[in-house]
């Protein structure tokens, strides 16, 4: 089966309005992500921090490319996806603090939250669960008969090692539901590198055993990942199946906050094929003229302020209080089994 | 006109999709060819496009339950076998278990486990999961022991808006027959007394309420008369039912076709211990089967597990202490 990029001559072409709109939420959530990474440093925030530095032009153009009404399932590296979904600079902050009027109330962290009501699936930590999570999600709409959903999920190239990845594609291409599952080949899955977890060529070509078609993507260049993860989203939208977009890029920070990434060579990070993406889509914007270097400079420290505001009044807020909680994972209260207290 | 255990399990489901337009039946050749048990038999046909051939891939199977019921469906699962659930741990222990208290989002999952030993069905196909399931917080696991229970409580089920494990004992399927199906039901969540008696408790489950029975009626030509109570569940496990049960008799003895270390048995003896000590005039026991993989000779498997003979025998036991 040929590359579905290949088959798509017609790729939308990217406005000035799009690209500036996906720019503006990759910017976000990079300077969310810093003033996260210095709340852990900080000591304040417990548990981990997920970064998700040099992939936002993929994520956030698959986010950017959803809308309400849709499902996405995003994982740790996708804080861009989410904002251009419809995820908040509060929630964001909230469930990373523990904060009792975040999504997830305490109960859990960082970037384990979602409102799966509102289509923003809640991922678990296990690499490839949410795929076939999405696919019920739409076998669901299936079912109700509407009709133009989307149902997206990202993993990295780790996941693609799972049975979750495997089970969950194949089902996806069996029940031909509206999947885009978008792999971020970001070289390393924590210190594992590329030739560690695969022996194919390109993790593209794994699509032709699941029947299904795949995208290509330069995970690096903005205008790329607009197009063609556009173009797959489009193409599950009309009908045409689940898709496969696998992009490649480099992971510029390590697997967390606790990891300094020492392990990746530093001549990858030189490479043009691995440059930042923000930074690309930046000196893109500035040579087509459409902003200027003040303005580009002016529109981060908006975004700082808005960051910094909202993280000062989010410290403010309680944490859960144990006393209050109902400690019950069920929601029948008449079928909670009662134990006596230590 | 009776009706085997098998053919209430069918026909609860068949009155769930013809009832609730959110049901629908998803498993590994549940549809055309009604399921390796027929469990499903001509339900593909009466309800088309709600009763799914899946592919044999247990934890995609459940994922996609938990997507659907997000979305508002109440998916009906079928395990081909209890023991290739341990394939869909994953999404049913650390998705579906942990969904409505993380996220406040429910999780109406049903997950049928055709479970228990059979002659002949060895290691992989014979296991008793419940013990498994009940660790984890966030799930229902239910152990019908009647025909009636088997159909009540599977519909039951799925009204819960939590995950559900619904053990059904395979050895029940044709052999355990009821005059009719039943009309009415006890909620989910009670025990109930199979058998009344004066001088010891048996609690048990499933399967081994009939081995039990057996063997109290043994014990009536010893002139001894021995309480039976069937759980029906075991998350939740109605305690109050059984510490009253022991405060009529005295004395304790689970069965539990389950492996003997933790499990269902254990827990129970842990909350009689804990909270009805006094209650007790001989130590209470436990009878589970061996700890070892179901085998699969008959000459094995009938000594493998807990029957009416080394019941009554425990039984007997208990009652000299």
């Amino acid at each position: 089966m040929p590359a579905a990029d290949e088959l798509s001559p017609a790729l939308k072409k990217v406005s000035k309005e799009l690209y500036l709109k996906t720019y503006r939420v990759m910017l976000q959530a990079r300077v969310l992500e810093e003033k996260l990474a210095s709340m852990y440093r900080g000591g304040l925030i417990v548990g981990g921090v997920f970064l998700g530095k040099g992939q936002e032009a993929v994520s956030a153009s698959l986010g950017i490319h959803l809308r309400k009404g849709d499902i996405f399932a995003p994982l740790i590296r996708d804080q861009a996806g989410r904002m251009a979904f419809g995820d908040t600079v509060l929630d964001t902050l909230r469930t990373y603090l523990g904060s009792q009027h975040g999504s997830m109330r305490g109960r859990d962290g960082n970037i384990h939250r979602g409102k799966p009501k509102e289509g923003y699936y809640a991922m678990i930590s296990h690499l490839g669960a949410m795929i076939p999570t999405v696919v019920g999600a739409l076998m669901a709409r299936r079912f109700r008969k509407e009709t133009g959903v989307v149902g997206a999920t990202c993993v990295g190239d780790g996941a693609t090692s799972t049975g979750a990845f495997h089970e969950g594609l194949n089902i996806a291409a069996v029940e031909k539901v509206p999947l885009v599952l978008v792999v971020a080949n970001n070289q390393f899955a924590y210190s594992t590198p590329s030739s560690r977890q695969y022996a194919c060529e390109d993790l593209a070509d794994k699509a032709i055993g699941y029947g299904v078609p795949v995208w290509r993507v330069d995970g690096t260049n903005l205008e790329d990942c607009l197009q063609k993860i556009g173009g797959a989203v489009a193409a599950a939208r009309e009908g045409q199946g689940p898709q496969l977009v696998v992009a490649k890029l480099l992971r510029l920070v390590g697997h967390g906050e606790h990891d300094d990434g020492n392990y990746v060579d530093k001549v990858l990070k030189t490479l043009p094929e691995n440059r930042d993406c923000l930074l690309a889509a930046r000196e893109f914007i500035e040579n087509q003229g459409w902003m200027t270097a003040p303005e580009l400079d002016a529109l981060r420290e908006e975004f700082t302020e808005e960051i910094e505001v909202t993280a000062a009044r989010v410290q403010r807020e309680p944490g859960p209080d144990a006393a209050d909680e109902e400690w019950s994972a069920i929601s029948e209260t008449q079928l909670i089994d009662r134990y006596p207290e230590a | 006109m009776s009706i085997t255990y098998l053919e209430a399990i069918r026909e609860a489901q068949a009155k769930l999709l013809k009832d609730d337009e959110r049901v629908y039946l998803y498993g590994q050749d549940i549809g055309s060819f009604g399921g390796a048990f027929k469990a499903t038999k001509n339900l593909a046909k009466e309800f088309p496009g709600r009763v799914l051939d899946a592919p044999l891939s247990e934890d995609a199977i459940i994922g996609t339950a938990i997507g659907a019921a997000i979305e508002g469906m109440r998916p009906i699962v079928e395990m081909q076998f209890a023991d290739f659930s341990t394939c869909g741990l994953n999404q049913i222990v650390n998705h579906a278990a942990t969904l409505f208290y993380r996220t406040g989002v429910e999780c109406p999952i049903v997950v049928r486990l055709p479970f228990g030993g059979t002659p002949g069905s060895g290691p992989f196909h014979s296991q008793s999961m419940e013990a498994l399931y009940a660790h984890y917080p966030g799930l229902v696991v239910l152990t019908p022991a009647t025909v009636e229970d088997a159909y009540s409580m599977l519909i039951q089920a799925s009204a819960l808006n939590d995950p559900v494990l619904f053990c059904e004992h395979k050895f029940l399927y044709y052999h355990l027959k009821a005059d009719a199906l039943p009309t009415e039901a006890l909620p989910i969540g009670k025990a109930k007394i199979a058998r009344p008696g004066r001088d010891a408790t048996i609690v048990t489950y499933s399967a081994m309420v009939h081995e039990s029975i057996a063997a109290a009626e043994e014990l009536v030509a010893d002139g001894y008369e021995i309480e039976v109570v069937d759980l029906r569940s075991v998350k939740p496990l109605d305690t109050d039912t059984v510490l009253a049960s022991v405060a009529r008799t005295g004395r304790l003895l689970c069965v539990s076709e389950a492996w003997p270390w933790g499990g269902v048995a254990a827990e129970v003896l842990a909350r009689v211990s804990t909270d009805g000590f006094d209650l007790l005039d001989a130590p209470p026991q436990r009878l589970n089967a061996k700890d070892t993989p179901v085998p699969y000779h008959p000459n094995l498997w009938s000594v493998h597990r807990p029957t009416a003979s080394s019941i009554a025998a425990a039984t007997r036991r208990l009652l000299e202490l």
